[in-house]
């Protein structure tokens, strides 16, 4: 999620609730587990990491509010981020705001990012294949073989998933 | 260099309303003898009009294209008949198996009309349903066939005659993941007789099979990367580990 903020602030510039709300968008559902508690506390860290800067907004009918913004480290450390194809457990909500935040920053093409990341499931696939037929067929290694392989063939489906639809917003 | 396929600006073009469709644009392909290679893309990117153009069944609107050092895109109708019987199995996304034959003849058919003897040929055609979990199915006609043991008798069929290049179009569209599994083997078999393969497919089990990846979009070859040799073994064991545990 840390990530995906800090993209969303390489758009442009948001305090605290904007951004919570920016983010509840690009998930969906999955947006409710997102608190403010918890959006504070991750901007404090990337703010601690150099990663942006707060600025205080005076208001005058309200409390000051603190607008943040990415730094260029900010922005490096994002483009970086994008191009990184290990695959955490998270995912496909990390490689899905992956996508909306290359398309948003224009710092990545979405398809590429799938195309890259399919060429990088297949080659680790291949390798899991070659591992169980070399495994005895009765062996308890084949299990956990099959059940990476198993993930990662569901995981290449979702990737032609994503490549339908970020083709399409690409060409309309 | 000279692989077993070579294309260069290979294109074909359909009419359509307005604008011509153009189901393959210029493709520049090479294929080494013994690779085995698959090709994924979106439906409707020129996938089964690439493999036509390659096994002769249609025609290009220009460009070229060689198998095995010699200019095939030219051939009569015959000479390509000729070539497909001996030197390129093809395996087709609708199996054309012939209808009044059993699955057996229609597997030893391609063997006998190269002069394999009668005994022969059914032996090889009975080993070949064997190995595809299909051999109780031998004596019917197709059309008792279920879907996925059609697409098996096609494969047997397409293999034969030990073609040194074999073209396969969604082998595994109908099947089920232990008949894959069996596919999968088989065509592990393939690549260790230096059998050259060249797959299109959605599915990524068999995708991954192949040691080189062609991405195929609105009918041009967008990335062409190998998958073999990446990824030390440790490495994907360290993985692994990560994920399961
Ligand atoms: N005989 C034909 N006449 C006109 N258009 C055709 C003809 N054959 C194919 N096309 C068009 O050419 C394009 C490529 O078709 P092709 O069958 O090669 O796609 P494909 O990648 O194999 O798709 P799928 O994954 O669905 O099998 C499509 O737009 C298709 O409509
Ligand atoms: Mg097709």
């Amino acid at each position: 999620m840390r990530e995906a903020m800090l993209a969303m602030l390489a758009k442009e510039p948001a305090h605290g609730y904007e951004l919570r709300q920016r983010l509840i968008q690009a998930l969906g559902p999955i947006g409710e587990v997102v608190n403010s508690g918890q959006i504070y506390v991750t901007l404090g860290r990337l703010e601690k990491a150099g990663f942006v800067r707060g600025v205080q907004v005076e208001q005058s009918a309200a409390p000051d509010k603190r607008v943040y913004e990415a730094t260029p480290e900010g922005r490096e450390h994002v483009a970086a981020w994008l191009l990184d194809a290990s695959w955490p457990k998270v995912a496909p909500t990390e490689f899905h705001l992956k996508l909306v935040a290359a398309a948003a920053t224009g710092l990545a093409d979405p398809v590429a990012l799938i195309d890259a990341q399919r060429r990088e499931l297949l080659r680790r696939l291949r390798e899991v294949q070659l591992l169980a037929e070399s495994e005895p067929p009765d062996g308890d290694g084949v299990l956990i073989l099959e059940g990476s392989a198993l993930r990662l063939q569901a995981d290449i489906r979702w990737l032609e998933a994503c490549e339908q639809r970020w083709s399409a917003r690409r060409a309309g | 260099m000279s692989g077993i396929i070579e294309t260069a600006g290979l294109s074909r073009f359909y009419p359509g309303d307005g604008a011509p469709v153009r189901a393959v644009d210029g493709v520049d392909m090479s294929v080494a003898e013994g690779e085995s290679v698959s090709v994924m893309g979106p439906s409707g990117c020129g996938k089964s009009t690439l493999l036509h153009l390659v096994g002769g069944l249609e025609r290009p609107t220009a460009g070229t294209v060689t198998i095995a050092g010699q200019r095939v895109d030219g051939l009569s109708e015959a000479a390509w008949a000729r070539l497909r019987r001996r030197s390129v199995g093809f395996v087709f996304q609708a199996f054309h198996l012939v209808d009044e034959l059993s699955a057996v003849e229609n597997v030893e058919l391609p063997a006998l009309l190269v002069g394999t003897s009668r005994r022969a040929a059914r032996r090889r055609a009975m080993e070949l349903l064997e190995r595809l979990g299909v051999a109780d199915r031998a004596t019917h006609l197709p059309d008792r066939l279920s879907g996925g043991q059609q697409q098996r008798v096609a494969l047997a069929r397409a293999l034969v005659n030990e073609p040194v290049l074999v073209l396969a179009d969604e082998p595994t569209g109908n099947l089920d993941s232990h008949a894959t599994g069996e596919i999968l083997r088989l065509f592990a078999g393939l690549r260790e007789a230096r059998q050259t393969l060249l797959l299109v497919t959605h599915d990524p089990r068999v995708a991954a099979s192949a040691d080189r990846l062609l991405t195929m979009r609105d009918g041009q070859i967008v990335e062409d990367t190998r998958l073999d040799g990446g990824l030390p073994r440790q490495a994907v064991l360290a993985q692994i580990a990560g994920w399961e545990a």
